[in-house]
């Protein structure tokens, strides 16, 4: 089979790319339907699977947050499609609590995990990493492809889980035993809990057999020239995320097994001293329900810079190409990552100050944590500092990239109120941290996304998105998303808890229901337009202008010397040698030098 | 009906959009590619400083708006601070907001892609990035400083003269517990719990199999399950915090505090009330004013409705509530009320209770 030839021809020969290649690229490949589309082994097939079972998350995950945002501006108004839609689950038009819990919880695990963790750095460590280190796949292209295969899999469970009687779980993204561990105190806790543990032990592995895959890669298969310090800064980022996911999700996968034992084999880790309404008191003694929020957030906080740093390093390549001006600083770009690499696993407890820890060990976090700023400072100076004197191209691409940028400030500010644990005593699970983590991780990572989908998608596709449409995309769901998220930090203030399904029997925050009434109805109007976008998608995959040139962008890095339609196998010929760093952009008056440019011996040192 | 007109509605407005955005692709195209990039680009380069405007003008416009819905002055003494601190963040923060988005949005408008631009080969700077390097890690240190001074105040050792009160969570509403007469928490064993008439599980009779003896300092113990608790103002209160069953949190928005109440692991938290609770309906001019305790830890589907209330009252009226409460036990068996009120000796030095009577404990702020 000649899939598999390309592969062993590949691993055999490592990283050493000689003339010898020559036949992969010409050797015309044999393919099925369901070896070119299903069980693809070819790392832009498997990017776009991540791609779109993301994107199917990302509306499944944006239509739970409508309907309980629904139930926000409207609790007292009944509307019977939603029993039409929900069936039992809002009788009388009217979402239970128990199916509103349901929905925050679910919108917050798949968004987390399966939109901006498979989505994401799933599509696009695929897509990229091969074409833009000048491999012709990835080094274990089978791993590649389980990797994909075990996230199917825990999005079939996790989707399941929603048509179980007792509902999919209900006790938060977190799942913070004992609630998760007791399915007498929580209808979600019963079947649900139980999809929802096997779903996530499932995305670990695809997680891990991806994140080995991503850092072997990177590691071993860069083409001739390619040193690391010439690397692009997405390859940098998602080697970097790789690294994190790798060491941390089985800290997690630790954690839930612990939790299975509690659930069904009648340990103790985390249970201690309970009397269940209505169940009476348990047996279990001596657990500590901290623990698991310990193993928890050691993922937990690593798991918001594996959503970051794919962003990051898309914004920087597309940011630079279209400021047609280098990065600046590329070292310190690479430095900062590497900080907030090392800094993720050292910051954990700051979602724990009021938990119960120690206060005293708790001051060694909000330390470590506001140290976290500075790299992220570094990086948005040298974004600005990129955008500073260059010749600027609205691309869609690029207007998603000043974006995040933007949304990565407002949320990244808010973060030094939440990690000085004096003000998050005050602070913590309100509206205040949704509206941070909100900020700078969804609305900032979706960003990134949006950025890597409109700048690559002529590479993915070989055909153009509605330039039209990409701008009303743009500029609405830019509006929209501050709007939602800006006046949330005043019911934060305010102390408004996070997480309620009714607020209309407080005295303290019922003065609130106008502001969640217009953050619904703006929700629903961004909401809308990603549909607009979705639409935008799979009509220009077969519709769309088509791709006439190798390098629309005029950009220096490797993926556009390939075919406009790439082959499984990337370059036809031999792979491109490289002589230089990807940001070689209004050098010496030339608009661009692409990476394969020798360097000439006139030319100015940078 | 009206349902689907409203689909229909959007669906219309959708192929309009389409048609619109699929014509605009076009026309560029017979115009020149080049051309109308060109056109978008100051198009988007505009909409870059109308944003930045607008958007300023939408923080200000927002916070004149909802600035007099956030919380007024703190009600405690400690949540000065808070509020203190909160302001000397937005003050750094607010700079640091202003200056990189004006420049986020002014730099595109003013260097959008023009003819003949040069642009400015700069790929790094070394004195630049330490200065924004160092700069930023000063004023965090700076803040750092505050914060953990601050920190140390609110998480260490209470005052002497404080008030303890212990709550106790559970799905969903607050159990309130005052030492009673000798000043000292009985102890307390969670299998001991009955709904009906021991709440806490306090250890009130000799048990072989859970190996406890009845502490006689629980007789006089008062227990309130209305979820509703009774402190001094301006003196300050302890609370020992417990969970019945899942995790709960206490969550005091007009004392700036909050902690978890965690089953098993014992926390505190104290602070001093400033005002009564009738000043502070005077003060807000809400006659309905009650210091709320918001469950702050999502606890299962009724979450939203674990609501306690504080009563900030004077010594005076504090004193008189207690008189008129009876001890639990007292409730709990009326026939032994009052002549068979038990002796107050043999009291061990406990102000908490830990499990089984075993380790005779202080209070444990700690994981262990």
């Amino acid at each position: 089979m000649s899939n598999e030839e390309v592969l062993h021809s590949q691993t055999a020969t490592g990283h050493v790319h000689d003339t010898d290649h020559d036949h992969n690229g010409h050797h015309h490949h044999h393919e099925t339907f369901i070896t070119k589309y299903v069980f693809s082994q070819d790392h832009k097939m498997i990017a776009k699977q991540f791609l779109i079972t993301g994107m199917f998350w990302a509306v499944m995950g944006g239509l739970m947050s409508v309907l309980f945002r629904v139930q926000l501006a409207y609790p007292d108004e009944s509307f019977p499609f939603l029993e039409t839609l929900l069936g039992k689950w809002a009788k009388g038009g009217h979402i239970s609590a128990d199916a509103y819990y349901a929905l925050v919880t679910t919108h917050g695990t798949v968004l987390v995990f399966f939109v901006l963790t498979a989505g994401l750095s799933g599509t696009f460590a695929n897509f990229l990493i091969p074409l833009q280190i000048g491999a012709r796949d990835m080094a274990s292209p089978f791993l590649n492809m389980l990797s994909y295969w075990f996230f199917l899999a825990a999005s079939v469970v996790m989707l399941s889980s929603v048509f179980v009687e007792t509902g999919p779980f209900s006790g938060g993204w977190t799942a913070y035993p004992p609630l998760s561990a007791l399915g007498s105190a929580s209808p979600g806790s019963k079947t649900g809990m139980d999809l929802w543990l096997i779903a996530m032990a499932l995305f670990v592995v695809s997680s891990l057999l991806g994140g080995l895959n991503y850092i072997a890669t990177i590691l071993n298969m860069r083409t001739k020239g390619m040193t690391m310090t010439r690397l692009p800064l997405t390859i940098w980022a998602l080697f970097f995320t790789a690294v994190l996911g790798v060491l941390s999700f089985p800290v997690l996968l630790s954690g839930f097994i612990l939790l299975i034992f509690d659930r069904n084999f009648g340990t103790s880790f985390y249970l201690s001293d309970i009397y269940v309404n209505g169940v009476g008191a348990l047996p279990n003694e001596g657990g500590s329900a901290i623990l698991y929020q310990h193993l928890f957030w050691f993922l937990g906080h690593p798991e918001v810079y594996i959503i970051i740093l794919p962003a990051m390093g898309i914004v920087s390549e597309v940011m630079s190409t279209n400021a047609r001006k280098p990065i600046f600083g590329y070292m310190a770009m690479v430095g900062s990552l590497f900080a907030i690499a090392v800094l993720a696993f050292l910051v954990w407890a700051h979602h724990m100050f009021v938990s119960g820890l120690n206060p005293f060990l708790g001051s060694f976090f909000v330390l470590l944590t506001l140290l976290i700023a500075v790299p992220s400072a570094i990086k948005v100076f040298n974004w600005l500092t990129t955008l500073w004197r260059g010749n600027i191209r609205f691309t869609p691409g690029m207007l998603y990239s000043i974006g995040f940028v933007s949304m990565f400030i407002s949320g990244g500010l808010t973060g030094i109120y939440l990690g000085n644990s004096a003000l998050d005593i005050h602070l913590h699970d309100t509206y205040f941290i949704v509206a941070h983590f909100h900020i700078v991780m969804g609305v900032a990572g979706i960003f990134g996304m949006y950025a890597g989908i409109y700048h690559w998608f002529p590479k993915m596709y070989g055909r153009y998105l509605n330039n039209t449409l990409a701008y009303i995309h743009f500029w609405i769901t830019f509006v929209g998303a501050y709007l939602i998220f800006w006046p949330m930090h005043y019911e934060g203030l305010a102390g408004m808890p996070r997480r309620y399904y009714d607020y209309t029997n407080w005295e303290s925050f019922k003065m609130f229901a106008g502001v969640n009434l217009f953050i619904t109805v703006v929700a629903l109007i961004v909401f809308a337009v990603q549909i607009l976008f979705l639409f935008n998608f799979f009509y220009s995959i077969f519709k769309g202008r088509k791709v006439t040139s190798q390098n629309p962008w005029g950009s220096n890095t490797l993926e556009w010397t390939a075919p406009i339609r790439p082959g499984h196998g990337n370059w036809e010929g031999e792979i491109p040698e490289v002589h230089r760093w990807a940001y070689d952009y209004g050098k010496d008056g030339k608009d661009f030098i692409a990476q394969t440019t020798p360097v000439g011996a006139e030319e100015g040192k940078h | 009906m009206s349902t689907y007109f409203v689909i229909a509605v959007i669906v219309l407005v959708f192929v309009v959009i389409f048609q619109i955005a699929k014509a605009s692709e076009y026309v560029s195209i017979l115009k020149g590619e080049e051309k109308a990039r060109k056109q978008n680009n100051k198009i988007n380069g505009f909409l870059m400083i109308a944003f930045l405007f607008l958007g300023l003008i939408g923080v200000f416009y927002c916070h004149e708006i909802l600035k007099g819905r956030i919380l007024g002055e703190s009600a405690s003494v400690e949540g000065e601070k808070v509020d203190e601190m909160l302001y000397i963040t937005t003050v750094v923060c607010g700079i640091v907001f202003f200056i990189t988005q004006i420049l986020l949005f002014w730099f595109p408008y003013k260097y959008q892609e023009k003819e003949n631009t040069k642009v400015f080969f700069f790929p790094h700077n070394n004195k630049l990035e330490v200065f924004w390097t160092v700069v930023p890690a000063i004023a965090l240190s700076v803040l750092v400083v505050i914060g953990l001074r601050n920190w140390f105040i609110f998480t260490g050792e209470a005052p002497k003269n404080a008030l303890v009160v212990e709550i106790t969570g559970k799905q969903f509403g607050w159990i309130m517990r005052y030492p009673g007469k000798d000043n000292q928490f009985g102890k307390k064993y969670f299998r001991n719990i009955d709904d009906a008439s021991n709440t806490l599980g306090l250890i009130w009779a000799d048990n072989a199999e859970f190996n406890q003896k009845a502490d006689p300092a629980s007789y006089d113990d008062i227990v309130d399950n209305s979820s509703t608790m009774y402190v001094v103002k301006n003196r300050p209160v302890k609370l020992i915090i417990n969970s019945r069953d899942v995790i709960h949190d206490v969550g005091l928005p007009h004392f700036r505090m909050k902690m978890d109440a965690v089953p098993g692991t014992p926390t505190t938290l104290w602070f001093t009330p400033k005002f009564t609770t009738s000043e502070m309906k005077e003060k807000t001019g809400n006659a309905n004013f009650e210091y709320e305790i918001a469950c702050d830890q999502i606890c299962g589907n009724g979450h939203y409705s674990m609501k306690g209330i504080i009563k900030v009252v004077s010594q005076a009226s504090y004193d008189e509530y207690q008189r008129m409460q009876k001890p639990y036990y007292l409730t709990a068996f009326p026939e032994k009320d009052p002549s068979a009120a038990p002796p107050a000796a043999d009291t061990s030095k406990n102000t908490t209770a830990p499990n089984k009577g075993v380790v005779e404990g202080t209070v444990n702020k700690t994981l262990h």
